[in-house]
């Protein structure tokens, strides 16, 4: 299991990589797997407002369907376009070509209260532990 | 694989057959219909008609003989699992078997033959039967009214909400949320957001439950109701609910029941009693009428008396010895459906309850009960418990067991139908990772109920010994595992040409050969 540690993350099993005022938003490589085979991919519109912690989004596997949260409030500036006709980018290269959302951060100060990479790689090994 | 000896398996080997879509069948010019001879011959009808009048042909419309459409539609019926033909565990659909008595009622011809548009004085025996259907499901339940309109489970939850949204708003509050468990029905924050809601997710305790302190926490003068099931779909019993309604109760918000899990509680408790001020019922669960794929369903909807005035119109009443239907509710959310509801649906729920009576349904909920945890015993320590706690009609299990020797819930499920059963609810409810969802009902038989118990634990064998067998199941059936995320990513919604079916059976024979079980 993969957890760049260039990265933030959530419990909900989202990253977040900042660049600057903006930031780009997937899933990780362990929501993929256990999501399991991605089949659609549901990303909003450019332009829209997202508050922390608000659903920007779907993501459907072959075994259920989830919703996506935002680590930060933000505009969504640009979505990946590439989901639609491949959801399997998500499985394939969640950190880098199944990327979701690019967004500029509202609030820099939210993301104080996100995961490291190690912190969440222990989150998720007590949760694969239950 | 294997299956020498394993006389618990209802599975056997057989002769399918395939049949192309109807639409790749008959030839131009074929038909399977013939108008009567003419005799009204001389007279002249006097009617002018012009082109306008008459319907533009249809293009590509099937042209087939009666005896090809019935094999055809036969052929299909033949690969369908259902609870006529197996064991059915599907957890929280309440897969009960379907007395043929109620099949026999609703073909009487004052029934069967009675049309929407008839006048009231003419169908007083059907609106008698709604008028009583809607009084027992009151009584069932504890609620105070009930409207048989919505025609489903997913549609008497919209009816529900849109009569708590009408109903606030009668008192001139706008409340913007939705309170639900994260072990709902995922039709409930959908139904939730239908109505203009935004939905807020509590978490259910380490023991399955809903806590009244996760309610307090989230309760507030813009909360409009909580949505919970009960039992919920662990088949946990939500103890605290009375407590749960109270708090909902003080800041004004409304409790919704989701009927789903009625089963467990007929004539031992009423939902109505323990505070609730909306529920559904799913006839075609609780109440023996056909489900999935043999709808219609039904969902009537019950309130509390201050929620009568916004039922969906009309509703039938008794005045004298007349029934009518009465349209004068100014404060309905309106007609939720044409005409009356799927009557024939309630016509075979009425005789469900009628046949079975208080005692006969009380028993059937003791006996769902027993028989879910029947096989729950049998079945701890073959399969993970995610939750100690005593169900009630279903129990939820989980591959962790399993995904030691990489087996996993989806593999048992498609095994199972090796062994002659439909598989269980798989992956939901979302709380349990890789969740099999086993809800037998009162319906089945110890013997039944035991071999299905020998097969789930055979396919536990399979997957320390022979864990490839199971990732390759089913092998019985008229098609091997199917590419679930090529059929979703790349769907093909319409087969080829006419003579690749021709062919196809041949092809099939041939490739089963080697892998099929029992020879």
């Amino acid at each position: 299991m993969n957890f760049p540690s260039n990265l933030l993350y959530t419990k909900e099993h989202e990253w977040i990589s900042v660049d600057g005022g903006k930031a780009r938003i997937g899933v990780t490589d362990y929501a993929q797997s256990q999501l399991g085979d991605i089949v659609f991919v549901e990303v909003p519109e450019a332009g829209r407002r997202l508050k922390k912690q608000e659903t920007f989004g779907v993501v459907e596997s072959v075994k259920t369907v989830s919703d996506i949260y935002s680590p930060v409030g933000g505009e969504v500036l640009s979505v990946n376009a590439g989901l639609e006709a491949a959801p399997e980018l998500v499985n394939q290269s969640p950190y880098e070509k199944g990327w979701m959302i690019e967004i500029r951060i509202g609030d820099q100060g939210e993301l104080a209260g996100l995961l490291s990479a190690e912190a969440y790689r222990k989150y998720v090994e007590e949760e694969a532990g239950q | 694989m294997t299956m020498e000896n394993k006389d618990f398996s209802e599975a056997q080997p057989g002769l399918g057959f395939s049949t192309p879509l109807i639409f790749e069948q008959g030839r131009a010019g074929r038909t399977g219909f013939f108008l009567p001879l003419d005799d009204l011959a001389g007279e002249s009808l006097d009617i002018e008609m012009s082109e306008k009048d008459f319907r533009p042909p249809v293009e590509g419309m099937p042209e087939l003989s009666e005896a090809e459409v019935t094999r055809h539609y036969t052929r299909l019926a033949q690969q369908n699992m259902s609870v006529d033909s197996c064991f059915y565990p599907l957890g929280s659909c309440t897969m009960k078997y379907n007395p043929k008595i109620n099949e026999d009622a609703c073909s009487l011809p004052g029934f069967a033959s009675v049309h929407p548009y008839q006048p009231e004085r003419l169908a007083q025996g059907c609106l008698q039967l709604m008028h009583e259907l809607a009084g027992d499901l009151a009584e069932i339940s504890g609620m105070d009214e009930v409207s048989l309109q919505p025609a489903a489970g997913a549609h008497g939850e919209l009816a529900g909400m849109l009569i708590i949204r009408a109903y606030l708003e009668s008192k001139g509050e706008k409340r913007k949320k939705v309170l639900l468990p994260d072990s709902a029905h995922g039709t409930n924050p959908a139904s939730s957001a239908l109505c203009g809601y935004e939905v807020v997710e509590l978490k259910s305790n380490a023991e399955g439950l809903l806590d009244p302190e996760a309610v307090a926490g989230h309760m507030s003068e813009d909360v409009a109701a909580l949505m919970l099931t009960n039992p919920n779909t662990l088949g946990l019993f939500e103890e605290n609910i009375k407590e749960i309604c109270r708090i909902v109760h003080q800041k004004g918000g409304l409790v919704y029941c989701d009927g789903a899990n009625l089963n467990a509680l007929m004539g031992i408790a009423r939902i109505g009693d323990m505070g609730v001020d909306v529920l559904h019922f799913n006839l075609h669960k609780t109440f023996s009428t056909p489900h999935g794929g043999g709808g219609p369903g039904a969902g009537p909807v019950g309130v509390k008396k201050d929620l009568s005035p916004f039922l969906p119109i009309p509703v039938v009443q008794k005045k004298g010895d007349l029934f009518s239907f009465d349209y004068d509710r100014p404060k309905s959310i309106g007609r939720l459906k044409s005409f009356y509801g799927n009557f024939g649906v309630l016509v075979r729920a009425y005789a469900y309850i009628r046949s079975m009576g208080p005692e006969g349904l009380r028993e059937a909920s003791e006996n769902a009960i027993l028989n879910a945890n029947y096989i729950r015993a049998k079945l701890k320590g073959t399969y993970h418990l995610p939750y100690e706690r005593t169900p009630l009609h279903e129990t939820v299990f989980s591959d962790k067991l399993q995904a030691e020797h990489h087996i996993s819930t989806l593999d048992i499920a498609k095994a199972l139908m090796d062994y002659g059963f439909h598989p269980p609810t798989i992956y939901f409810p979302l709380i349990v990772k890789g969740a099999i969802m086993i809800e037998p009902t009162e319906t089945e038989t110890r013997e039944t109920l035991d071999r299905f118990i020998a097969a789930m634990k055979d396919i536990d064998r399979m997957a320390r010994e022979e864990p490839e067998t199971l990732k390759s199941a089913p092998h019985m059936t008229s098609r091997d595992r199917l590419d679930e995320t090529l059929a979703a990513r790349k769907p093909r919604l319409c087969c080829g040409g006419q003579g690749e079916f021709v062919l196809f059976p041949i092809s099939l024979i041939y490739k089963r050969e080697p892998s099929t079980p029992g020879h």
